[in-house]
């Protein structure tokens, strides 16, 4: 069975074929910033999402005018199909995407698999930096309908207005660590939001870095009680590994109602009297 | 170009499942380290083998992952 909305994945094939079509753009987002320089899907833009997908003053997403500036500068016009790949089964791939999609851009795409499954079946690399026209881009009013922020989590938290979806790792849940493994701890408090289910990303992937099946999603998500008919809220420590759960459940299985909530366990972790649940 | 003898494999690195993801791009070999729980990339290196790439990748999770302190809940 196709999942929901299937047009917004693109396998690699489909990358390979189509990716120096007139009117598509491939944009390569990594978690590592320095592997866009190691070689990349010829012709691709590289994003450093640290940099370029944020704004670098206050913590919050890309203003719109840095957006527009961005776009414009990778050669992406309102009409481009966009393609989005990157490493860590397309972590950051995902946080690009989700705010494409506030600032409104209709046809952007995931390469299935990502960057690992393109090197790993040995396609061509280009060490190249994309030498792009530059286009004219205006953005859409932002659509925060996606985004969750700060009083709409806590309100679910009491109300139980939406499903809560952690997902991070099983130690970040119960709080025994406080960031992945390697990573520098970025809160004062472990543990989760009261109530929240906990279904890591990484379950929604399959060993070769593609997406499971939509029967295997449905049952992944709705064996925790996290169904399509009711709104649902997904965080994780910084808001790009929720960003791909939020992709899963929106496109993949077609939820109505999902937000990603991007403050995530830097914000609530560190919030002043904000309820904690462990394990 | 393209990337040659790409592999991944887990490994346990002070007490951690890690996976090891090694591939050659032309004359360079690169390394990177990840958590296998929750998939975390923290550690990368290059190098002119494959081994050399490895080492100094693993060099550097090792630090990093000192840096992890695991709480009683």
């Amino acid at each position: 069975m196709p999942y929901t909305l299937p047009d917004v994945l693109v396998s690699t094939d489909w990358v390979a074929q189509h990716g120096n079509d007139a009117g598509v753009r491939v944009v390569e987002v990594d978690v590592d910033t320095t592997a866009y320089e190691q070689g990349h899907v010829p012709r691709a833009v590289g994003w450093n999402w640290t940099t370029q997908l944020c704004d670098t003053l206050v913590r919050d997403i890309i203003p719109a005018d840095k957006f527009e500036e961005l776009m414009a500068a990778s050669g992406i016009a309102p009409d481009t199909t966009v393609v989005l790949y990157g490493d860590n089964n397309n972590w950051f791939a995902a946080w690009a995407l989700w705010q494409m999609k506030i600032y409104g851009h209709e046809d952007v795409r995931i390469m299935d698999g990502g960057r690992k499954k393109w090197l790993a079946e040995g396609r061509d690399l280009s060490t190249d930096a994309a030498q792009v026209p530059r286009a004219k881009y205006k953005a859409r009013p932002a659509d925060t309908s996606i985004r969750a922020f700060l009083p709409e989590v806590q309100e679910a938290m009491k109300r139980g207005s939406a499903a809560l979806v952690d997902v991070r790792g099983p130690q970040e849940f119960t709080g025994e660590i406080l960031a992945p493994p390697g990573l520098p701890e970025t809160c004062q408090r472990g543990g989760h939001i009261p109530g929240a289910k906990n279904v890591p990303w990484g379950k929604a992937c399959n060993e070769d870095g593609t997406f499971k099946t939509i029967d295997e999603l449905r049952q992944l998500y709705g064996g925790v009680g996290v169904t399509s008919d009711r709104p649902v809220i997904a965080y994780c420590r910084i808001g790009e590994r929720s960003s791909h759960t939020w992709f899963v459940l929106k496109y993949l299985l077609g939820f109505p109602d999902v937000k990603n909530y991007d403050g995530s366990w830097t914000e609530w972790g560190n919030l002043v009297g904000a309820p904690v649940e462990k394990p | 170009m393209n990337a040659d003898d790409y592999s991944t494999r887990n490994a346990e690195l002070d007490g951690w499942t890690i996976v090891i993801e090694s591939y050659r791009v032309g004359p360079r070999f690169y390394c990177t380290v990840s958590s296998a729980d929750p998939g975390a990339r923290f550690a990368r290196s290059e190098g002119a083998t494959q081994e050399e790439a490895e080492r100094v990748a693993l060099e550097k999770a090792r630090r990093y992952l000192a840096q992890t302190r695991v709480r009683k809940t």
